[in-house]
C-alpha cells in the first residue's frame, strides 16, 4: 500500500487533533489471513448498492439487483468467463430451421425450497415475464417467441391535452409458441427464424421461477428462492440500504459451482469509502473504483487487481435533425468529426487504459467481431483529413458557426474530462467552437434525447445483455428500436439485421451483422469512441478473482484465503 | 409552563406546512423524469413507465401531488418510494442510526468542549489556554471532509484501530470515528463560547461574593461560574443538534453510515419528492423539539427566566 505525501501530512494533523481531544478510536482490528490455499467456507464481502426492484429475474435490469439475481438463479444456459454460452439446466438445445427449437431440460433439478424444475416451470415463468399485466422490465426479451404480441398487448389512450397513457391489455395468458411436451421437453416456436436466439438463454430474464414467485411476485422478490450457486442466508437477508447476505447453495450442481462459502454484498452510496475499506481489508472485492483512483489502483493494489476488456462501448451520437449534419455536407462533417477525435490518446491519458479505442460498433469480446470493416478507417485520428473533409463540406453548404457545437452529457462519473478532450480535438483540428453541455443527471439528457431536442451531440453507451453482435446493433440502431433515441433509420440496415437473424448458422448471421455495421460506418449516426475495460481490485483476503464477458465479477470463482 | 409548551408545539404546524410545501415544490421543479431515471440506457416497456407514473401520481399537477402527500402524512401512511419500499420503514431504519451518531457527537463536543473551555477560561492567557485556542482555530479552519478522510486513513487504514466505514454494523463503537469527526468542529465552537463566557463570569460580583463567603473553589466554579456561563453554550448546542441530525451528509458519505444524510442524498439523486419531504418533516420536528428543550433549560439555568406571562 502506498500513501501520498499529502495524505501523510493530513494524517499528522489528525493525530495532533486526536491527541488534543485525548480521545482514541476503538473498534475491531482486522485479523490478517495467513493460509495461502483457498478456504471454501469463507464468506466474501463485495461492493454493491441497494437494488431498485424486488429481486425477480425478469424485473431486474440494473447492475446491483442483477448481480444478486444471477447468483440466486440458474437458467437453461450460462456464460463462461469469455462469454461462451454453456448448457446449465439444458441437456440439449436443438433446431433444424432456427425457428422451431427443442430444449431438453435436465431432470432432478430443484429450487432450494424443494420444488422440482421441469419444462413446465419454464413455460410458466416465461409466460409470466412476457405478460404485460405483470409489468416486468425485461418482458421484451421474449419478443421473438410466437404469441408474444398477444400476451404483451397494450392499449394506448390519448388524453385531451395530447398526453398518451399506455396500459397493459393482454389478449392471451400464454404464448402460443411455448409448450411443455413432457416434463423434460420444452418446445419453442419463434415468430420467425433467429439463428442467435439460443445465445440469449443465459440472460436473467430466462431464469425459471418457483410457483410462489408467480403467485405473489412482490413478496417473493424480498426473499427470493432460486436454484443458483448461492441462496439467501436466511429470510430477511436483504437488509435494505445496508446489505444482502448470500451463502453457498450446497445442492447446486452446474457450471458455476461456488469456490467460497458465500457472498455478502455491502451497500455503498459512493465508491470512495469502499476503496478505503478495501485498503483496510474491511471489504474484499469491488468492481467500482472512484474516478480519482484510476491512476493509482495498480500501485495501491499490487498483485491484487485485474483489468479485462468487457462488452460495453461508448458512442457519440449525432442527431439526424441537426441541420449542420444533413445531406452530403453533413455526411462529410460526420466523418470529419470522427477523424478529429484522438481516441488512442484519450484512452491512455484520460482513462488510464481502462478504455480501448473502438474498432467497430461492437466491442472485440463479442463473438463474430471483425476488425477492419469497410469504412472503419474513420476511427483513426487524422487531423489533416478532418480539416480537408470539413473544408469540402463547407463548399457544399456553409457551417452554421453561430453557436458552439455542444456535447450533452451528465457530468458525474468522470464524463466531463473526456468530453473536454474531445471538444478540444474539434476546436483544434476543425477550427469550430465546441463545448460540453453539462447536466446534473443522466435522466435529463435522456429526456432531451427522447424528445429530440438536444442542440448538439450526445454521449451514449451500451452494455451487452447477452454476448451477441445483434445485441449491439438491433436495440440501438434498428428503426423504432427501444434504445434508438436519435431515431436513426435505414431500411437497408434493418433488412440486413433481419437476414442475419434468419440465418441458419451463427457464422452466416455474423456475416450479415458485419455487413450491417458497414452501413452504419457509411451513415455514421453515431461515432464509435471506445470499448470499456473493467478494473477490479480485491483485499488481502482474496487469492484470485476475475470478471466475466460483461464486466460482472464472477463471484462464484473467487477463492478466499 | 404547559401553555408555553403547547403554544410552541402549535407553532410547529405552520412551520411544517411551509417547509414541506417549499421543499416539495423544489423537488417538483427539478428537471428530468424520475421514472426514466430509474432505468438507464435500457428503458422498459412504455406500459411499465406509465403504470409507475400513475402509481406515484407523477402525471398529476403539483397541487394534487402535494395534497396527496399531506393526506398521506395525516393518515400516517407515507406510501412507497420509487424502489417500492415503504418510506415509513426506511425512515425507521435511518433515523435511529443518525440519532446515535448525533448523540455521540453531541456528547463528545459537550464533554470536551465545556471541560476544556472551563479550564481555558479559568486560566486565561496560560499555556493551556493558548494551546487550545490555536488548536481549535485549526479545527474550525479545516473542512469536515478533510478531517473525515484524514481520520479514516490514519485510524482506519494505517493504524487499523477502527473500521474505516460503518456500513451495516452501526453500533456505538463503530460510530465513534464518524462521531468524533462530526463533533470536532462544533467542539471548537463550544470550547470558545465556554471560555469566553467563563472568563467573563469570573469577574462578576456574585463570584467575588461567593469566594468571600468562603465557598470551596470547586463549588464556586461549578455552581456559580459554570452554571451562569452555560446559556450561550446551550443555545448553540440546541441549534447544533438539528444540524447534526440532518446536516451530516458529508460525514455519513465518507464513513458510509446508513443514516439520514445518505438516504437524503440518494432520494435527491432520484428526485423522490415524498421521501425527501418525509425526511425533512421529521427534521423540522427535531429542530422544534430541540429548541423547545433549550428554552426550557434556560429556566433551569437561570431561575429569573419565566415563561407564563
Amino acid at each position: 500500500m502506498r500513501f501520498t505525501r499529502t495524505s501523510k501530512a493530513l494524517g499528522m494533523v489528525a493525530i495532533a487533533a486526536l491527541a488534543l481531544t485525548g480521545c482514541g478510536a476503538g473498534g475491531g482490528s482486522n485479523d490478517g489471513a495467513s493460509q495461502s490455499a483457498g478456504d471454501p467456507n469463507k464468506v466474501i464481502t463485495a461492493y454493491s448498492n441497494e437494488p431498485q426492484n424486488p429481486l425477480l429475474p425478469a424485473n431486474t435490469n440494473e447492475v446491483y439487483g442483477g448481480r444478486v439475481v444471477e447468483l440466486l438463479f440458474e437458467g437453461l444456459r450460462s456464460y463462461d468467463a469469455d462469454g461462451k454460452p454453456v448448457n446449465a439446466l439444458a441437456e440439449s438445445i436443438e433446431s433444424s430451421d432456427a425457428q422451431n427449437w427443442t430444449i431438453k431440460v435436465k431432470q432432478g433439478q430443484k429450487f432450494t425450497n424443494g420444488e422440482a424444475i421441469t419444462a413446465k416451470t419454464f413455460v410458466d415463468s416465461w409466460n409470466f415475464a412476457a405478460n404485460s399485466k405483470n409489468l416486468q422490465n425485461n418482458g421484451f426479451f421474449f419478443e421473438s417467441i410466437a404469441g408474444y404480441a398477444d400476451v404483451s398487448a397494450v392499449t394506448t389512450e390519448k388524453a385531451a391535452d395530447g398526453k398518451t397513457t399506455t396500459t397493459p391489455a393482454p389478449t392471451a395468458e400464454t404464448m402460443s409458441g411455448l409448450t411443455a411436451t413432457d416434463d423434460s421437453t420444452l418446445t419453442v416456436k419463434l415468430a420467425q427464424p433467429e439463428a442467435d436466439w439460443s445465445l440469449r438463454l443465459g440472460y436473467s430474464a430466462f431464469f425459471p421461477l418457483p410457483s410462489a414467485a408467480l403467485a405473489d411476485p412482490k413478496t417473493f422478490g424480498e426473499n427470493p428462492v432460486g436454484n443458483g450457486p448461492y441462496k439467501f442466508e436466511k429470510t430477511g437477508s436483504w437488509v435494505h440500504d445496508q446489505s444482502i447476505s448470500l451463502v453457498k447453495n450446497a445442492d447446486y450442481s452446474g457450471p458455476r459451482e461456488s469456490k467460497n462459502g458465500g457472498v455478502t454484498f455491502k451497500f455503498y452510496t459512493d465508491p470512495g469509502p469502499a476503496y478505503t475499506d478495501l485498503q483496510a481489508n474491511n471489504l474484499d472485492i469491488s468492481d467500482v473504483l472512484p474516478s480519482n483512483a484510476l491512476k493509482t489502483y495498480v500501485s495501491d493494489f499490487q498483485d491484487r487487481n485485474a483489468t479485462k476488456p468487457v462488452a460495453t462501448n461508448s458512442t457519440l451520437n449525432i442527431p439526424g435533425y441537426n441541420p449542420n449534419f444533413q445531406g452530403e455536407a453533413g455526411k462529410l462533417r460526420r466523418q470529419a468529426l470522427s477523424y478529429a477525435i484522438n481516441r488512442e490518446e484519450i484512452a491512455k491519458v484520460v482513462f488510464n487504459g481502462t478504455r480501448t479505442p473502438a474498432k467497430a460498433f461492437a466491442p472485440p469480446v463479442i463473438d463474430g467481431f471483425k476488425e477492419g470493416l469497410k469504412g472503419s478507417e474513420i476511427l483513426k485520428f487524422d487531423a489533416a483529413k478532418a480539416k480537408d473533409l470539413w473544408a469540402q463540406a463547407d463548399k457544399i453548404q456553409p457551417y452554421d458557426n453561430s453557436k458552439p457545437l455542444q456535447i450533452a452529457s451528465n457530468t458525474d462519473g468522470g464524463n466531463k474530462e473526456w468530453i473536454d478532450a474531445v471538444a478540444n480535438g474539434f476546436k483544434n483540428n476543425l477550427g469550430i467552437q465546441a463545448e460540453i453541455q453539462p447536466f446534473a443527471k443522466f435522466a435529463e439528457v435522456l429526456n432531451l434525447r427522447k424528445s429530440q431536442s438536444l442542440p448538439g451531440l450526445s454521449r451514449a453507451g451500451w452494455q451487452g445483455d447477452y454476448p451477441s453482435l445483434y445485441n449491439f446493433l438491433g436495440p440501438v440502431w434498428a428503426t423504432g428500436a427501444s434504445s434508438n433515441y436519435e431515431k436513426y433509420s435505414n431500411p437497408e440496415f434493418d433488412k440486413l439485421l433481419q437476414e442475419g437473424l434468419a440465418a441458419k448458422t451463427t457464422d452466416e448471421a455474423n456475416g450479415k451483422f458485419n455487413q450491417a455495421q458497414e452501413i452504419l460506418f457509411e451513415d455514421l449516426p453515431g461515432l464509435p469512441l471506445w470499448d470499456q475495460a473493467k478494473p477490479i481490485v480485491w483485499s488481502e483476503n482474496v487469492v484470485k478473482a476475475e470478471t466475466g464477458w460483461n464486466g460482472g465479477i464472477l463471484y462464484y470463482n473467487i477463492t478466499a484465503k | 409552563m404547559v401553555r408555553f409548551i403547547l403554544r410552541r408545539l402549535l407553532q410547529a404546524i405552520p412551520v411544517l406546512l411551509g417547509t414541506t410545501l417549499l421543499v416539495y415544490y423544489m423537488v417538483f421543479a427539478l428537471p428530468g423524469d424520475p421514472i426514466a431515471a430509474l432505468f438507464g440506457d435500457r428503458q422498459p416497456p412504455q406500459a411499465v413507465i406509465d403504470t409507475l407514473r400513475s402509481q406515484y401520481h407523477l402525471d398529476e399537477p403539483f397541487w394534487v401531488q402535494y395534497g396527496l402527500f399531506l393526506q398521506n402524512i395525516f393518515t400516517f401512511n407515507l406510501g412507497n418510494d420509487f424502489t417500492g419500499q415503504p418510506i415509513a420503514a426506511s425512515l425507521a431504519r435511518v433515523f435511529p442510526v443518525t440519532a446515535m451518531l448525533a448523540i455521540e457527537a453531541l456528547a463528545i463536543q459537550t464533554v470536551f468542549g465545556v471541560g476544556f473551555g472551563v479550564f481555558a477560561g479559568l486560566r486565561r492567557g496560560g499555556w493551556f489556554d493558548s494551546t487550545v485556542l490555536v488548536a481549535s482555530l485549526v479545527v474550525i479552519a479545516v473542512p469536515t471532509f478533510v478531517l473525515g478522510f484524514a481520520f479514516q486513513l490514519v485510524f482506519g487504514v494505517q493504524l487499523g484501530w477502527a473500521k474505516p466505514t460503518v456500513g451495516a454494523n452501526a453500533d456505538w463503537g463503530n460510530l465513534l470515528l464518524p462521531a468524533t469527526v462530526l463533533g470536532l468542529v462544533s467542539f471548537a465552537y463550544v470550547l470558545r463560547l465556554t471560555r469566553a463566557s467563563v472568563s467573563e463570569s469570573m469577574n462578576a460580583d456574585y463570584v467575588r461574593t461567593a469566594t468571600a463567603k468562603g465557598l470551596s473553589r470547586p463549588r464556586v466554579v461549578v455552581a456559580h461560574i459554570l452554571r451562569n456561563s452555560l446559556i450561550p453554550v446551550v443555545t448553540f448546542l440546541g441549534a447544533d443538534l438539528g444540524g447534526l441530525m440532518g446536516g451530516a451528509i458529508v460525514t455519513e458519505a465518507i464513513f458510509n453510515v446508513p443514516g439520514v444524510g445518505n438516504k437524503l442524498y440518494q432520494a435527491t439523486l432520484r428526485t423522490e419528492g415524498p421521501t425527501i419531504v418525509s425526511i425533512v418533516s421529521v427534521l423540522v420536528l427535531v429542530f422544534v423539539v430541540a429548541n423547545l428543550l433549550v428554552d426550557l433549560l434556560y429556566a433551569w439555568l437561570d431561575p429569573r427566566i419565566r415563561y407564563d406571562q
